[in-house]
C-alpha cells in the first residue's frame, strides 16, 4: 500500500487552484445576486468598490470602469440593487468576490432611478426654479425647432406653426432624438441656436415612445444646454403624461408637440380679430369726438354764442350805419357851417370890394387902367374910364374943378 | 413691419388711450385715427399676406430655404 505523499500547495497555488475551480463552474459564470450596497467606493480611475450584503452575510464587489460608464444612475450605500456578474478570487487576498458586469436598483427601474437621481440633483442646483424661467415672446419672427427631420413631431410642429402665424419665419435644425450620441446632438442644437442667435424661441421635443426612447431629453447634458440657453425654450417630448428632465429645466413645458407649436406663437385669426376690435374702437371714439363737437356747436349756436359774429355783425353793421349817418350828419352840417361862415366872411369882403362900394352908388375912375384917385393926375380931354355897377363908361374930361 | 407688430399694437394701444381720454382737439383726433387705422391695415397686411419660409440651420450658422 503506498501513502501517497501529500502535495503541499503555496499560498499562490492554493489561491489558483479555487480560483480555477470558480472560474469553472458554469453557475457562478453567469449570475445574478441580490443584496444591499455598503461600503461604496467610486475610485478615480472609474472602478466602483463595494460590498454587497443582506441581513447576516456579506461579500466583497467590483465593477470595472467600463461596465461603471455604461450604469445610468449613481449606486448609493443602503440601495437595493440586482447584479449580474460572475464570480471570481481575487487571489492577493484569497477572498472570492462579485464582479459586477451589469446592475440595476432592485424593484425600480434603473432609468427611473436614474431620473429620480438627476432630478434631485439639478432641482437643488436651482435648475429648475421659477426665477429662471424665461418669458415666451408673444410675436416672435424666427421659431427655432430642434427634432427629428423624419419623426411626425416636426410635421405637426410645421401644420401648427403655418396655420396660426405663417408670418414667423421656422428654423429647423434636425437632431438625432433617440440613440447613442442623441443628447449630445439635442445640446449642439440648443448651443448653435444660441451662438448664432438664430430663433427667437425654440422648440425642442420629439413624438410619443419608450422611456428609454425618450431617454436623451432626461440625460443632463441636455438640462444644461437647455438651461443655459439664452434663447427660451419650450419642451414637447412625448406625450401628456410623459415628463422629462428637459421639460422641468425649459422655461414652458407642452405636453405635446403640436402644443408646443400653438404655445409658440399667437393665433393670426385671433390678432385679426383683436385688429377688427382696434378698428372699431378707433373709428367709435372718433365718431364720438365728432359728435361731441358737433353737439358743442349745436349748443352753442342754440344759447346765441354761436349766433354772436352774425349778432356782432349786425350790430357792427347798425354801428356802422349809425356812424356813417353821423359823419353825413357831421359833414353836412360842417359843410353848412362853412358856408354860413364863408358868406360872413364873402359879406367882410363885399363891404370892403370896391365893388360894393360901386353898388352902393359910387363909381370908380380908372386911366389906362389904374385907378385914378386925384384930380390933378387928370387933364382936360383926358380919356377915362368910370366904372358903375353895371358896366363902364367911356368919357372925356370937359373941366376939372379942384375942392 | 415684421419686427414691429409688436411695436405697432403699442402704438395702437397709446392711440387707443388718448382717443379714450378725449381731451385731444379734434384736429389732433382726426390725426390720431387716421395713424391708428394705418397702423391697423399694416399690422393686417403682415398677417395676411405671410407664407411660412422655413429655412434649415447648419453647423456653420447658415441657413438653407427647405
Amino acid at each position: 500500500m503506498i501513502t501517497p505523499t501529500p502535495t503541499v500547495y503555496s499560498v499562490n497555488e492554493l489561491n489558483a487552484y479555487v480560483k480555477r475551480i470558480l472560474d469553472n463552474d458554469e453557475n457562478l459564470k453567469h449570475i445574478f445576486v441580490t443584496g444591499e450596497i455598503s461600503n461604496y467606493k467610486a475610485h478615480y480611475s472609474g472602478h466602483l468598490y463595494m460590498t454587497i450584503k443582506d441581513e447576516s452575510a456579506s461579500v466583497k464587489a467590483v465593477m470595472f470602469a467600463g461596465n461603471a460608464s455604461r450604469l445610468r444612475f449613481r449606486p448609493e450605500n443602503g440601495m437595493k440593487v440586482l447584479i449580474f456578474g460572475t464570480v471570481s478570487l481575487f487571489p492577493r487576498d484569497g477572498s472570492y468576490q462579485l464582479y459586477i458586469s451589469d446592475m440595476q436598483p432592485d424593484g425600480m427601474g434603473a432609468l427611473s432611478v436614474a431620473f429620480e437621481q438627476l432630478k434631485k440633483k439639478l432641482a437643488a442646483e436651482g435648475l429648475f426654479s421659477d426665477s429662471y424661467k424665461k418669458p415666451i415672446p408673444k410675436f416672435p419672427t424666427r421659431i427655432g425647432v430642434i427634432t427629428s427631420e423624419t419623426g411626425a413631431a416636426v410635421q405637426d410642429i410645421f401644420n401648427v406653426l403655418s396655420r396660426r402665424f405663417p408670418s414667423a419665419e421656422v428654423v429647423l435644425r434636425p437632431s438625432q432624438v433617440q440613440g447613442d450620441g442623441a443628447a449630445q446632438d439635442i445640446a449642439k442644437a440648443i448651443y448653435l441656436f444660441n451662438e448664432y442667435n438664430a430663433a427667437d424661441v425654440l422648440i425642442v421635443g420629439r413624438g410619443g415612445g419608450s422611456i428609454e426612447d425618450l431617454w436623451a431629453f432626461n440625460e443632463e447634458i441636455v438640462a444644461r444646454a437647455v438651461f443655459a440657453s439664452e434663447i427660451p425654450v419650450i419642451s414637447a417630448v412625448g406625450h401628456e403624461t410623459d415628463y422629462t428632465i428637459c421639460d422641468f429645466v425649459a422655461d414652458l413645458r407642452a405636453p405635446t408637440p403640436s402644443a408646443a407649436a400653438e404655445l409658440a406663437v399667437p393665433d393670426r385669426l385671433e390678432l385679426k380679430s383683436e385688429l377688427l376690435s382696434y378698428k372699431q374702437h378707433i373709428l367709435n371714439l372718433t365718431k364720438n369726438k365728432l359728435d361731441k363737437e358737433r353737439s358743442k356747436l349745436l349748443a352753442i349756436e342754440k344759447s346765441g354764442a354761436l349766433r354772436d359774429p352774425v349778432t356782432k355783425l349786425n350790430e357792427n353793421r347798425r354801428e356802422l350805419l349809425y356812424l356813417s349817418e353821423r359823419i353825413t350828419n357831421l359833414t353836412v352840417s360842417a359843410v353848412d357851417g362853412n358856408k354860413m361862415k364863408y358868406a360872413a366872411l364873402a359879406g367882410k369882403l363885399d363891404a370892403l370890394s370896391p365893388l360894393g362900394v360901386i353898388s352902393r352908388g359910387y363909381a370908380l375912375a380908372e386911366r389906362h387902367g389904374k385907378v385914378v384917385t386925384k384930380v390933378k393926375d387928370i387933364s382936360v380931354n383926358d380919356e377915362i374910364s368910370v366904372r358903375l355897377s353895371d358896366g363902364t363908361l367911356k368919357a372925356k374930361v370937359i373941366g376939372i374943378e379942384e375942392d | 413691419m415684421e419686427q414691429n407688430y409688436e411695436k405697432s399694437l403699442k402704438r395702437l394701444e397709446e392711440i387707443v388711450a388718448l382717443l379714450e381720454e378725449g381731451g385731444q382737439p379734434l384736429e389732433k383726433t382726426l390725426e390720431l385715427f387716421s395713424e391708428g387705422t394705418a397702423l391697423i391695415s399694416a399690422c393686417g397686411k403682415y398677417l395676411d399676406d405671410a407664407e411660412q419660409k422655413i429655412t434649415k440651420l447648419l453647423d456653420n450658422g447658415e441657413k438653407d430655404a427647405q
